[in-house]
């Protein structure tokens, strides 16, 4: 029978909400075929995300608090999860798609001698064994793949799961000691580049506006974009465009190589919808393609299309939508 | 999978790669640059094209098989044993597979240092350390790693030249080794089985609407996400 560790993602405190969709994996894994999951809270400090992840039916809450812990360095974070899912017989490690789960559990997973899948979509018990689906190709192929060894790793996308529910029942916090644990120092963290707006992050958010080429500037994409997120009460995303040409910060790019999202409504402002967009954005519930090219591909796969210019539509859009 | 007729590039991850190294070489001078890959004669292609870009040597690791992430590090690991290179620089994933796995576990399985997604990249120290930049989720992250270290390559850490006539005339000369596992002394096999592909369900054509009161009261109506 399974036994899970779910690695829980969090900035400076704060829990990453695609954590409950590799929670909700586990869930499903353990109600379907039995077993049980453990979470593991990496950091240090962490003690209100120990507290927020007890309610969610795991049969331990695992911290592994230490000051050489306080940033998110693959070589010990990797180390240390290695460590945990060994010394606890763990045969499924489980992340949210997320660069931190990118950069640290395939090091996890070549530690424990584990075989990795990422993107995952889908987990079936298969006579004794699991049948996963993930996506590949830029989001063109989804493919039904095992995975042979006795532990296994995945990063799941969190569209796939939805959120996991929380239960009355609260797992007990316990303490991996990591004191006579000796990491790897091969890193040493630099700092990271605050992001000023107080807007959610894309991945998290109900709402994203996005922008791409059709916009012009930096002062324009806040006033358009950034205006109609805070009027939606969203995020905002960008095309790659973007990002390339300075506009936007990596952390907005949507699409196969920048983050994926599937919020409710996702509106795409000046951007053609080159397959890499799509890729990161094509499991939104309702999107909206706003372009003044009337053959962009885009439209392709919009609910709803408007043609026109983004300069007149987007303000004459906040102001209705203001009233 | 059908894949014949197919045409494979080489992945733009790992253009820039190469073209990283290239400029390192440039900058400092005395650096050898060597392309590896894993794959058959029809990979002698791509290791053709980096030799044109400007990579002094090229390496082909013969294997025929459909290997996965850690198999791939595996044979990397005994590549890297036998180079001993001061600086491996890799694609941060590959575009049809999407894993993104291959250098963190190359960098677990020799037991060193890894700096992922990177997108600005500097040697100090007399090529002790690298300070990079990466892309995370969060903003840009600065890390200093020590080397030897493997750091992959995010898009836009630069552009990569364009292969041009006199280096394509150069590379036809360079030397392009090939080497089975066997040799390498690495036996792999994937542990990923593909049962199925599927192209996932399209999205049904939606609407064009004409103005932005039409837009609004099909949002709230229809749709009611607003
Ligand atoms: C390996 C690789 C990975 C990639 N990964 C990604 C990725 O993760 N994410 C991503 O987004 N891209 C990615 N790309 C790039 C992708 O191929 C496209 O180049 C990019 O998405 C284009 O961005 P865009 O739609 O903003 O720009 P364009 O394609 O230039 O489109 C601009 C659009 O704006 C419209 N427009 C112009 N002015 C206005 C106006 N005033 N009002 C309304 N509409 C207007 C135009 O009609 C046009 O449709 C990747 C590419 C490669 C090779």
């Amino acid at each position: 029978m399974a036994k899970i560790l779910v690695i829980a993602e969090h900035d400076q405190g704060r829990l990453k909400q695609a954590t409950l969709a590799a929670v909700a994996l586990a869930q499903k894994v353990v109600a379907e075929s039995g077993g049980s999951f453990e979470i593991l809270v990496l950091g240090q400090d962490i003690g209100a995300v120990l507290e927020d992840l007890r309610g969610y039916g795991a049969a331990i809450v695992v911290s592994a608090d230490d000051q050489r812990l306080c940033h998110a360095v693959a070589d010990k974070y990797a180390g240390v999860i290695a460590e945990v899912a060994k010394q606890r017989g763990i045969n499924l490690v489980v992340g949210a798609v997320s660069t931190f789960s990118k950069d640290v559990l395939p090091r996890s997973a070549a530690l424990l001698d584990a075989g990795m899948l990422s993107d995952v979509i889908g987990v079936s018990a298969v006579g004794g064994d699991f049948e996963f689906r993930r996506v590949m190709f830029a989001g063109n192929v989804i493919a039904t793949v095992t995975l042979e060894g006795a532990v296994k790793v995945l990063t799941v996308r969190a569209a796939a799961f939805p959120n996991a529910g929380k239960l009355a029942e609260v797992s007990p916090i316990v303490d991996f000691p990591l004191t006579d644990l000796a990491l790897p120092a091969f890193t040493e963290f630099g700092g990271r580049e605050t992001r000023q707006s107080g807007r959610p992050d894309p991945t998290e958010a109900r709402v994203v506006v996005s922008g791409g080429r059709g916009i012009k500037n930096a002062e324009d994409f806040e006033r358009l974009i950034g205006g109609l997120a805070d009027v939606l009460g969203g995020a905002v995303g960008s095309s790659r465009a973007l990002v390339d040409a300075g506009i936007t910060p990596n952390s907005l790019q949507v699409g196969q190589t920048g983050k994926v999202v599937a919020p409710d409504l996702y509106v795409a402002v000046g951007i053609s919808g080159a397959i890499q967009h799509l890729a990161g954005m094509k499991d939104t519930k309702v999107i909206v393609a706003i372009n003044k090219d009337l053959d962009a591909p885009i439209f392709e796969v919009a609910d709803f299309g408007l043609v026109g210019d983004a300069y007149q539509v987007i303000p004459e859009l906040m102001e209705k939508l203001k009233k | 999978m059908d894949l014949e007729g197919v045409k494979f590039a080489v992945n733009p991850f790992d253009a820039i790669a190469l073209e990283e190294a290239l400029r390192i070489k440039e900058k400092l001078g005395e650096v050898e640059v060597v392309v590896a890959t894993i794959g058959t004669e029809e990979t002698v292609e791509q290791l053709r094209v980096g030799l044109a870009m400007g990579a002094d040597r090229a390496l082909l690791i013969r294997c025929a098989d459909t290997l996965d992430s850690l198999a791939i590090a595996k044979v990397l690991a005994a590549v890297y044993q036998r180079e001993r290179p001061g600086l491996v620089l890799m694609g941060k994933q590959a575009i049809d597979d999407d894993s993104n796995q291959a250098g963190q576990m190359l960098a677990a399985l020799l037991n060193i240092g890894q700096a992922t997604f990177v997108s600005k990249l500097e040697l100090l120290e007399n090529q002790q350390r690298a300070r990079c930049q990466r892309e995370t989720d969060g903003g840009l992250e600065t890390v200093t790693v020590n080397l030897p270290a493997i750091i992959t390559s995010d898009l836009r850490l630069n552009e990569p030249r364009y292969v041009s006539l006199p280096g394509i005339m150069k590379a036809k000369k360079k030397p392009l080794e090939e080497i089975g596992l066997a040799a390498l002394g690495v036996a792999v096999a994937a542990r990923t089985r593909y049962l199925k592909f599927e192209c996932p369900p399209p999205r049904k054509a939606g609407v064009r609407v004409k103005t932005v009161d039409e837009l609004l009261l099909k949002l709230k109506q229809e749709a009611k996400v607003v």
